[in-house]
């Protein structure tokens, strides 16, 4: 885990020192709301429907047990008792009275967290991995990379006004769990002749125009990480479009210019940048990654597990995933219980949770883009411990992957941007397939709603995909197959006319009962979809 | 030095595109439209430059000020337009070092938002020591 050394402490107290001045005035009355909001947005604040939101960084997705515990704190003291994770690996918090927040800043600068460039057209929150260090299939841990880009992008002055949100992924392993494709630079840390480096896709992204982001250089020296990515943003700063705000992404410039002049332009930006000195000495480097450590494990833990209770094993099977240590596994916490909110948590489970890092994990705990929590090296021998204590608390739910595993935007219940609501619709899937045994025969199935086009749920990259529209003053429901976030990475197709509430329902269990009759051996649901095409999925569904 | 205000009896700025034509003069203008490299080639002669935001959300005056910093101008750099006090310490880390804002800006907010960060985790166009080379010396 990275430690704040005095110069990162103080660069959060700073901030909280500002915001709580901003704050002040703004309640004195001597800013009015618009000059106020780009500052409450540069802090996280965002005002939705009913109340103020707080949206609280998590860089990495990674935390300690410390921190996981303010968490609950805040979700205590100044929210209704709960927080609701987020698709960036963040946590945000739906009901912040205006006066509370520097308050609540300060709370968080004390545990060494922010809420920083969660908002705004700046970088925001560098996501990666949720197993990095742990996984039994990655390269390198990435995230000591995330975090000198952390720093790197924090307060920029130059991309601080960009013409849009700007979100950056890193991971290193084949298999690709935090939608690096889909961001608009996804960083892979590949190896080359036995050296390092990073590959970079710019110019991925969902909305409203979704685009899978095209490869602009294989294998970028990392001593040049933060000078090429400067030039990739000096680029977009420069020339992105500023006359639209639906076309502002740097999706649309990359689209626009074509892959091959931007790479272009960005090398002749690189051969001078690189010229400024801007990258740290690998020493700084060395700094960080000592920081991400393995923690030490018990090397001698033992490798069975005792699976005599038949619903332990379950969870097993679906929810504990394979570590790079013998003895050892990652434990993947579902926030998607039957009939709950995605995401969501209360303050008594996220203090069981960081109970649970500080006993079994080595004080860590990971914050996926699935909404979900990992603990991420817990020995086989205590999973079952974890689990009755999970179990008790509602939280150990074996849907990891499966059609009830949802990622839901918060949609019309909270958010101003949507259209229509998509936590009800979460909900009356997850009952519709509430029989664990059917979702296990379906095996894995991503499902993502979105409640607007802005596809917060990344709905595109789901591969079944759900976004709800505003249909003449009525919520409707579009549905999408084949999408994919992960490194088959696809974006869905609509599947034609949308549905109500119910429907949609209906609909869904059309299309994988379909599945179910169409499907080989070995095939997972997109699998199908992919080599039989829309038109029986159609056909079912419509008739 | 920071200054606040334009100061009085200089030489007006001309347009981009008359500079090019007629290229005596030593006070431009560039919009934020506008490529900042164009002037590269006469910036030893150039005593202002001075770069147009229009709104205070459109950032591409910042990459102006780094690129003509990063070539070596030592001039005069005017951030004129919707310049507000939350962005003076950022175009200043971005080689601007005189301001024309709008809407007058209250001289002790400048100074507080000046004098709030320390140190700063990056290399810009303002000569401070990045947050990584403090570390290592």
């Amino acid at each position: 885990m990275y430690k704040y050394d005095e110069y990162d402490q103080q660069m959060v107290d700073a901030r909280v020192a500002e915001f709580a001045d901003q704050v002040k005035r703004r309640l004195a009355g001597e800013i009015t709301e618009d000059q106020f909001k780009p500052l409450r947005l540069m802090n996280g604040l965002y005002l939705q429907l009913h109340a103020y939101m707080l949206r609280v960084a998590v860089p990495y997705g990674t935390l300690e047990s410390r921190q996981m515990r303010m968490l609950a704190h805040i979700a205590r003291k100044y929210d209704r008792d709960y927080g609701h994770f987020t698709t960036r690996q963040n946590i945000q918090y739906n009901w912040i009275k205006l006066e509370d927040a520097p308050a609540i800043l300060a709370d968080l600068a004390s545990v060494e967290m922010h809420a920083i460039q969660t908002s705004g057209n700046c970088i925001r929150n560098i996501s990666s991995d949720q197993w990095a260090g742990a996984a039994a299939d990655e390269l390198t841990d990435p995230r000591p990379w995330a975090e000198l880009l952390r720093q790197w992008s924090s307060f920029h002055p130059e991309f601080s006004y960009l013409p849009r949100k700007f979100k950056i992924a890193v991971i290193a392993a084949e298999e690709d769990r935090a939608a690096m494709r889909l961001h608009d630079i996804g960083i892979q840390i590949v190896e080359k002749d036995g050296v390092h480096g990073a590959a970079f896709y710019v110019g991925g992204g969902m909305g409203r125009t979704p685009m899978i982001a095209p490869l602009i250089k294989d294998f970028v020296p990392l001593d040049d990480l933060l000078s090429y990515t400067e030039a990739c943003l000096r680029v977009y700063n420069r020339y992105g479009r500023r006359d639209n705000i639906y076309k502002a992404r740097i999706k649309i410039l990359i689209h626009e210019l074509g892959a091959d002049e931007y790479r272009r332009q960005v090398e002749e930006e690189f051969a001078h940048v690189k010229s400024l000195g801007i990258d740290p000495p690998k020493a700084e480097f060395d700094r960080i990654a000592a920081q991400f450590a393995m923690p030490p494990l018990d090397a001698s833990a033992p490798d069975a597990i005792d699976r005599g209770d038949p619903d332990f094993a379950v969870w097993v099977d679906q929810n504990v995933a394979a570590h790079k240590v013998a003895g050892h596994a990652i434990v993947n916490i579902s926030l998607k219980p039957l009939g709950g909110i995605p995401g969501d948590a209360s303050s008594a489970q996220i203090d069981l949770m960081a109970d649970l890092a500080e006993r079994y994990s080595h004080d860590e705990l990971r914050v996926t883009h699935a909404q979900n929590i990992v603990l991420p090296h817990v020995r086989k021998a205590d999973l079952f411990a974890i689990w009755q204590a999970l179990d008790a608390a509602g939280l150990a739910t074996p849907n990891l992957d499966l059609i009830s595993d949802i990622i839901a935007c918060p949609g019309l219940d909270y958010c101003s941007l949507a259209n229509a609501r998509s936590i009800p619709v979460a909900q009356k899937i997850a009952q519709r397939f509430a029989d664990p045994a059917r979702q296990r025969d379906l095996g894995e199935l991503k499902l993502k709603i979105s409640g607007c086009i802005n596809a917060c749920g990344h709905h595109h990259a789901g591969h079944i995909g759900i976004l709800g529209v505003d249909r003449k003053g009525t919520e409707n429901y579009q549905l999408l197959l084949g999408g994919s976030g992960a490194e088959d990475v696809s974006l869905g197709t609509i599947t034609g006319p949308g549905f109500d509430e119910d429907g949609i329902v209906d609909a869904i269990e059309r299309v994988t009962d379909k599945y179910l009759a169409e499907r080989a051996d070995g095939e997972r649901f997109v699998d199908t979809y992919r080599r039989v095409g829309m038109a029986p999925f159609k056909e079912a569904i419509y008739g | 030095m920071v200054e606040h205000l334009q100061a009085d009896g200089e030489e007006p700025c001309v347009t981009l595109d008359a500079f090019l034509d007629q290229s005596n003069a030593t006070a431009v203008r560039l919009e934020s439209d506008e490529d900042a490299r164009a002037l590269i080639p006469f910036l030893d002669r150039l005593k202002l430059i001075e770069v147009a935001f229009p709104k205070f959300r459109d950032g591409r005056g910042y990459s102006s000020g780094r690129i003509l910093r990063e070539a070596g101008f030592t001039g005069e750099l005017r951030a004129q337009g919707d310049v507000l006090v939350d962005q003076i310490a950022y175009l200043k880390r971005c080689g601007f070092d005189s301001f024309a804002p709008e809407k007058t800006l209250n001289p002790a907010d400048v100074e507080a938002a000046l004098s709030r960060w320390p140190e700063h985790y990056q290399g810009a166009a303002d000569g401070a020591v990045p947050i990584w080379k403090l570390r290592h010396g």
